[in-house]
């Protein structure tokens, strides 16, 4: 019994990295119904942008101390990297998928260019930084508590409180605000809102600049957790979060948000109970199984408006 | 598109020689990237140094002829199936005279195959799996096996920890891994009783988080959790494992002894003990010369495939010499080469010294070193055949 709350404990964990990642997808699928296959890079993009600015911040490359504390480095840490994760995830769009937009490209040719620019992320990131993993500093103090027999740390406790805060706050912007009105806007038909005066491009832009800040936050708090850094670490997670927002249904933030989640579970739990080997046959047939039941995911609604 | 290399290399083997007689081509097969890169830098720079030492002295002399020694270094990207194509490419298109290398188990179990079916001699410095030199006259090693450091781990966590409960969490893709995971188990519980290794739990290819695994393994309580993992995977493991509240001993396999596990894995990897090939902390003789050398030359300390690297050259270019001269018949030199290596009656290496037996694994010692609080690897004991 104890056993299965500390397996709660895990899955809500890793449950986070993938809803994380998975609104990313999700944000930019509604807008512009294209699969940003790049999404799960960018994420990587986010960890290592977190190594250094943190590492920057400690002083580690200059013979100036910027003099701060872990905590407070890590602060800063924050905001920085949304920031330059956001830049990436826009330069992208802006060389990228704008091109191809402008020339009415067809959807196939912009997936395509986005699983390019995955790859050309890894090996780029494999070309300058070399194949030596990283290892990200402890920047918090941790501390380890048991309550009722289930172990959990200051940092798990952390990153499942900053999944569920950044999910409202981006519910809130794309229910209740201006830009998040916009965003529907463009997904229900982008064809006839730039005639009213809506700034397609701009919203856009802003779509990119909060999927990819989002995976920079969670670049961040996946290096915390787990610290070892190397170019191929967001291949897979994106994958597999991309696999978890379609079956919440893709183009609903919260299907994408339940998705994550329900993944995490998944594959915690198959391992709790079952041989560990058959975590990812068992918990990917599960969710082939309901979206053979529900072929638009658990959130989706056949083709009406997104996200 | 397989047609394509077949004519590639096919065009180019044939390609002569200017002075086929006066260059030593080695090849060395070694993960230069992918998921264990530090281990492909350091066989490479301990290559390099044993070339550079050689070379100032004017060249490899092989029965009074000066010779130059060239080293081809190929990136098999810890992948079988790029270790298998590096090998062909070596062979038929580099034509080496033989090779050093792969290092991990799973590449140098596929490319023990493509040596032997090419009659080319190789060397792993570093693979501890039976199966890459077993019914193969032409692979040798110049690491000790994992059914010899099965017991040494299961005997020193016995001693050492007090345990009659073993846990073992292993990486099921890995042979090397998954190979010594079983050979540990069979002996632990041969030694304290079926059902003593209380948790047999492995993790897939690129895995990085491990709570459920953990939360079954600490579930179980067993003494000590036995990691036959590659130093990459053993730092997060550490820490999931602290994270749960585990405290208790960990016990590694010679895998952990990388220079880069303590950058990665920090404080939590002190004051545990892992079975390996050498002891860098408080070396003497030769060993000591070597591990001097490589630090003052790259700037850290050697590791243990640094070591076996420049052992098993050694080796490979002892065996050279003792053809007494080679004719510029490939084939005839390789099988020259091959039947000097099995030949050797007594090795003096920094990794200890060794003699090769019949499957050309070597006879040899292993020690267990502990992880001391200044993060090196101290020499605790060491277990002889």
């Amino acid at each position: 019994m104890e056993s299965l709350f500390q397996n709660i404990m895990n899955a809500l964990q890793w449950g986070s990295f993938y809803s994380l990642i998975a609104l990313g997808y999700c944000l930019v699928y509604g807008v512009l119904r294209l699969i940003n296959f790049a999404h799960g890079d960018i994420f990587m993009v986010g960890a290592f942008i977190a190594y250094f600015t943190a590492t920057f911040l400690m002083g580690m490359y200059t013979d100036f101390s910027f003099g701060l504390s872990n905590p407070m480095v890590l602060v800063l840490t924050i905001p920085i990297t949304m920031i330059l994760t956001a830049g990436v995830g826009v330069t992208i769009e802006r060389v990228a998928y704008r091109p191809l937009r402008n020339k009415g490209a067809h959807r196939l040719y912009v997936v395509i260019t986005a699983l390019m620019c995955g790859l050309i992320l890894q090996h780029a990131n494999l070309a300058v930084l070399g194949a030596s993993r990283r290892s990200f500093p402890d920047l918090v103090e941790r501390s380890v508590y048991t309550i009722g027999g289930v172990t959990f740390t200051n940092l798990r406790v952390a990153t499942i409180l900053a999944a569920f805060l950044v999910f409202a706050m981006l519910y809130t912007i794309i229910s209740k605000t201006r830009i998040g009105m916009a965003m529907r806007a463009i997904s229900y038909d982008r064809f006839a809102i730039p005639l009213m005066g809506i700034p397609v491009a701009t919203i856009v832009v802003i779509t990119f600049v909060l999927g990819s800040s989002l995976a920079g936050l969670a670049g961040l708090l996946y290096s915390m957790s787990y610290p070892v850094l190397e170019p191929y670490m967001g291949a897979m997670i994106g994958w597999k979060a991309f696999i978890a927002a379609v079956v919440g249904g893709i183009g609903d933030i919260r299907g994408a948000f339940v998705g994550g989640f329900l993944l995490g579970f998944l594959e915690i739990m198959v391992v709790a109970f079952f041989p560990s080997t058959f975590r990812d046959l068992i918990a990917f047939s599960i969710l082939l199984l309901i979206l053979s039941i529900k072929p638009t995911g658990i959130f989706g609604m056949a083709q009406t408006t997104k996200i | 598109m397989i047609f394509g290399c077949l004519f590639v290399l096919g065009g180019q083997g044939e390609y002569s020689r200017a002075d086929a007689s006066n260059t030593i081509t080695l090849g060395f097969v070694i993960p230069l990237t992918g998921d264990i890169p530090k281990v492909g830098e350091s066989s490479r720079y301990a290559a390099e140094m044993l070339r550079e030492e050689i070379m100032a002295q004017g060249g490899l002399e092989i029965g009074g002829v000066k010779h130059e020694l060239r080293f081809i270094y190929e990136d098999n990207e810890s992948k079988p199936e790029s270790a298998v194509m590096t090998m062909l490419k070596l062979i038929d298109r580099d034509r080496v005279l033989a090779i050093v290398g792969p290092q991990s188990s799973k590449q140098a179990v596929p490319a023990g195959q493509v040596a032997n079916d090419n009659r080319t001699p190789m060397i792993s410095p570093w693979s501890t799996n039976p199966d890459a030199t077993l019914n193969r006259p032409w692979v040798f090693r110049a690491a000790f096996l994992d059914p010899f450091q099965a017991p040494v781990a299961v005997d020193f966590a016995m001693k050492q920890f007090n345990a009659d409960k073993a846990a073992v969490l292993f990486a099921l893709a890995n042979d090397y891994s998954k190979g010594l995971a079983e050979f540990f188990r069979d002996d632990f519980e041969s030694k304290n009783g079926k059902g003593s290794v209380v948790a047999f739990e492995s993790y897939g290819d690129r895995d990085q988080d491990f709570s459920a695994q953990l939360t079954k393994i600490l579930a179980a309580q067993p003494d000590f959790i036995f990691l036959p993992n590659n130093y990459n995977e053993v730092a997060l493991i550490v820490r999931q494992a602290s994270d749960l509240g585990w405290t208790g001993p960990f016990m590694g396999a010679d895998a952990w002894g990388s220079a880069e596990l303590m950058t990665l894995c920090g404080d939590l990897c002190k004051g545990h003990y892992f079975s390996t090939h050498y002891a860098a902390a408080g070396a003497t003789g030769a060993t000591k010369d070597f591990i001097e050398k490589y630090q003052a030359k790259y700037g850290y300390t050697p590791d243990d495939v640094a070591a076996l690297t420049w052992d098993a050259t050694r080796l490979v270019l002892e065996a050279i010499q003792s053809t007494g001269g080679l004719s510029g018949n490939l084939r005839n030199d390789r099988a020259a080469i091959r039947d000097a290596m099995a030949a050797i009656e007594e090795f003096d290496g920094i990794t200890g010294s060794m003699r090769f037996d019949d499957e050309g694994d070597p006879i040899k010692c292993a020690v267990v070193v502990k992880i001391n609080d200044a993060g090196e690897f101290e020499f605790t004991e060491s277990v002889c055949p």
